[in-house]
């Protein structure tokens, strides 16, 4: 346990300030300040991966490391798309998982967000389309913003998520 | 049917390791199955063709594994009848491989299981895509069906679904347990979610561009894949790759196996409740990737290997950066893993869970580092050393337990191993060319690429035409084999454990599906 508790103490906090903290402060600020009268710092996200190579989800799971922290803004990983207020979803959408996708995407309560992540979520990347694979995310769901990158760093990643935020978000009719 | 023995030799194949091929017929595929079987040697993949537009058949080939040397067998199906001799009574790993078979082309393989493996039903049941007649752009909608898992009856026995989304940020894939209360009786596997149609997908590229797809095979074994494609092109077109440009790519290699195994371990340890291990490893991780994207431009090396060598030097300046890294990680990596070794709870957590024991492994064909924690010493880097590992030397890990303490082990073990061979690499690096031009193709030509990626052996068979086209890729993940180990591994665990043991694995969907 000892041990445990001094390496802890010996590395100290890893954390880095957000993406463009020192440069934008204004943007940054009414970022935080969108996100924390929408969501009183309590953003929920629930990835998808509609058929992703793993790349994107490499990527994805490093925002959660002690460099990015992004459960210390505020934003966390949900398991049920019924909790989550932004779909993140990754890959082409391959014809095996356009319905599980579309049934996460109906589950999610609104207000929502759905942000596409990666070359291939945006516009199809490598793959394209074809008898297995329907290509970007917005061909099965409706989607609000990408990340383009193969794979989009967690930098890019946490830009996108900042800025999905601050547009209107998908309301229910 | 009495089948004579046949010789398990064949002529020389173009690959970067010992590899030979054999044309044979129906009786003799059996036989060799038998001989292959009885000798000990291994199946590591299976795939077809459609050659109808060339000579007026289907081939199946299949690749095994022998001591020191790869051999590939070839089987003409005649275009009115196409159905082979099922290799699964020998070599369990070939069923799901021979439902892929016939969901892409239509192939038999006579017996066995006969429902879809990667056809959920999202194109027509007499629509097999990788034909050569078959459009690449169109999408053709089928019914999807309901798939008959295989039902478990008894007192208080009752069925729990999972997936395709799991609930963290993982790949998809269906596991159907039947269990009594906690108890798992039985793990049935649905995998094929993420197929994409990459074989379909290489026949429309350019032979010199194929790399880039085959490191998105996986987008974790980036590395393995795209040198196993480099290499088979290289093998079929004579090309011989720069003694630094080997070297460079051994480094890309070994990194993509620590980095993996780094956040493995911290994965194992968040799993079995140590968060601290979580966010030990992946910082230790985190500096890796960023290290990766000075020395080599990216973080993960998706393009790094080239058709000829690599896409950049790693200049001397460079080099103390990556030497001093590789002691950092050596430090870190032994102080956790006196913490983990020490740490009650987890090795409680660890220890005699998801248990696959020798004799299993070696029945079902286990590969790679699943493989070699179950007792089957096999690393291609040890075993049929391709350039530059003969001069490197690696030194093979095992362990007997096949537990998830087993499969932890080893992950630390070939962590030290490979930042051993990194620091060799870049204290050793030889002078000269990074990359060699392509010669231009004469004709039709063939070549195999078989690479120890950090899960276990990845392979690319290549078959490449005038003009630089390439004709048919087929792309194998040890994962294959491994899948069907879980079944195994997880059967009289409780639920609840499932997930460490899954992870413990941590095999490919998308380097599986294709
Ligand atoms: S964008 Fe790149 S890393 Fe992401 S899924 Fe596509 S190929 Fe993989």
């Amino acid at each position: 346990m000892l041990n445990i508790i001094n390496r802890i103490r010996g590395i100290g906090i890893l954390s880095e300030a957000l993406p463009g903290s020192d440069t934008d402060e204004p943007r940054l600020r009414d970022i935080h300040e969108r996100l924390h009268r929408v969501f009183g710092r309590a953003l929920r996200i629930r990835h998808v991966d509609a058929g992703s190579c793993n790349g994107c989800e490499l990527e994805i799971q490093a925002l959660t490391n002690p460099y990015y922290n992004l459960e210390g803004m505020g934003i966390a990983f949900v398991a049920s798309p019924r909790h989550a207020d932004i779909l993140l979803v990754t890959g082409p959408v391959s014809v095996n998982m356009e319905e599980a996708l579309k049934r996460a995407y109906q589950a999610m309560p609104h207000p929502k967000w759905v942000v596409a992540v990666g070359d291939c979520g945006a516009c199809g990347g490598i793959f394209g389309t074809g008898y297995a694979s329907r290509g970007p995310v917005s061909s099965v769901v409706p989607v609000d913003a990408s990340v383009q990158g193969c794979p989009p760093s967690p930098l890019s990643l946490l830009e996108g998520l900042l800025h999905v935020t601050r547009q209107p978000a998908q309301h229910g009719s | 049917m009495s089948l004579e023995p046949i010789a398990l030799e064949g002529s020389r194949l173009a690959a970067n390791v010992p590899a030979q091929h054999r044309v044979v017929d129906a009786d003799q595929w059996t036989a060799a199955a038998r001989q292959l079987h009885d000798a000990g040697a291994r199946l590591l993949t299976l795939w077809g063709a459609d050659d109808r537009d060339r000579d007026g058949v289907f081939r199946v080939f299949a690749a095994y594994l022998l001591p020191g040397r790869a051999l590939v067998l070839e089987l003409a199906l005649a275009a009115g009848d196409p159905t082979y001799p099922s290799l699964e009574p020998w070599f369990p790993a070939a069923s799901r491989l021979q439902r892929a078979t016939r969901d892409l082309l239509g192939l038999g393989a006579g017996e066995g299981d006969t429902r879809p493996w990667l056809r959920h039903g999202g194109w027509p049941e007499d629509r097999f895509p990788l034909r050569r007649d078959v459009s690449a752009e169109t999408h053709v909608p089928g019914v999807p069906g309901p798939y008959p898992f295989v039902r478990v009856n008894g007192d208080g026995v009752h069925e729990i679904p999972v997936g395709p989304i799991h609930a963290g940020t993982i790949e998809p894939g269906h596991f159907r347990f039947s269990v009594v209360g906690e108890k798992v009786l039985r793990l049935e596997e649905r995998l094929g979610y993420t197929h994409k149609g990459v074989a379909k997908r290489f026949e429309a590229l350019p032979l010199l561009e194929g790399h880039r797809l085959a490191a998105r095979v996986c987008g974790d074994s980036a590395v393995a894949f795209s040198w196993a494609y480099c290499a088979a092109l290289e093998a079929a077109t004579g090309a011989t790759v720069a003694p630094r440009a080997t070297c460079l790519r051994a480094l890309a290699l070994e990194r993509e196996r620590i980095a993996n195994h780094l956040g493995d371990l911290g994965a194992l340890g968040n799993d079995a409740g140590l968060a601290f291990g979580l966010s030990q490893f992946s910082a230790i991780k985190e500096r890796m990737l960023r290290l990766n994207q000075n020395v080599f431009g990216q973080r993960y090396l998706m393009d790094y290997i080239v058709p000829g060598g690599v896409r950049s030097d790693v200049g001397p300046r460079l080099v103390r950066p990556l030497l001093d890294e590789a002691t950092d990680v050596e430090r870190d990596v032994v102080a956790l893993k006196a913490i983990y070794d020490e740490h009650a709870g987890l090795q409680d957590r660890f220890k005699g869970t998801g248990q696959l024991a020798p004799l299993t492994a070696k029945a079902m064909g286990a590969l790679g580092l699943a493989g070699r924690a179950s007792g089957i010493d096999l690393d291609l880097r040890v075993a049929m050393p391709w350039a530059p590992y003969g001069d490197l030397r690696p030194h093979g890990v095992l362990s007997m337990d096949g537990d998830v303490a087993a499969r932890v082990q080893v992950r630390f073990d070939e962590v030290m191993e490979s930042l051993r061979l990194n620091r060799l690499l870049l204290e050793q690096l030889p002078h000269g060319a990074t990359s060699v031009s392509i010669p231009a193709l004469g004709s039709r030509t063939t070549g195999l690429g078989l690479i120890e990626g950090w899960r276990g052996p990845v392979m690319v068979a290549l078959e490449a035409e005038v003009p630089s086209v390439i004709r048919r890729c087929h792309v194998h993940d040890p994962s294959w084999q491994n899948w069907p180990l879980i079944e195994h591994a997880v059967t009289g665990n409780i639920v609840p454990d499932f997930p460490l043991i899954n992870k413990s694995f941590n095999l490919a969907y998308s380097g599986h599906d294709g």
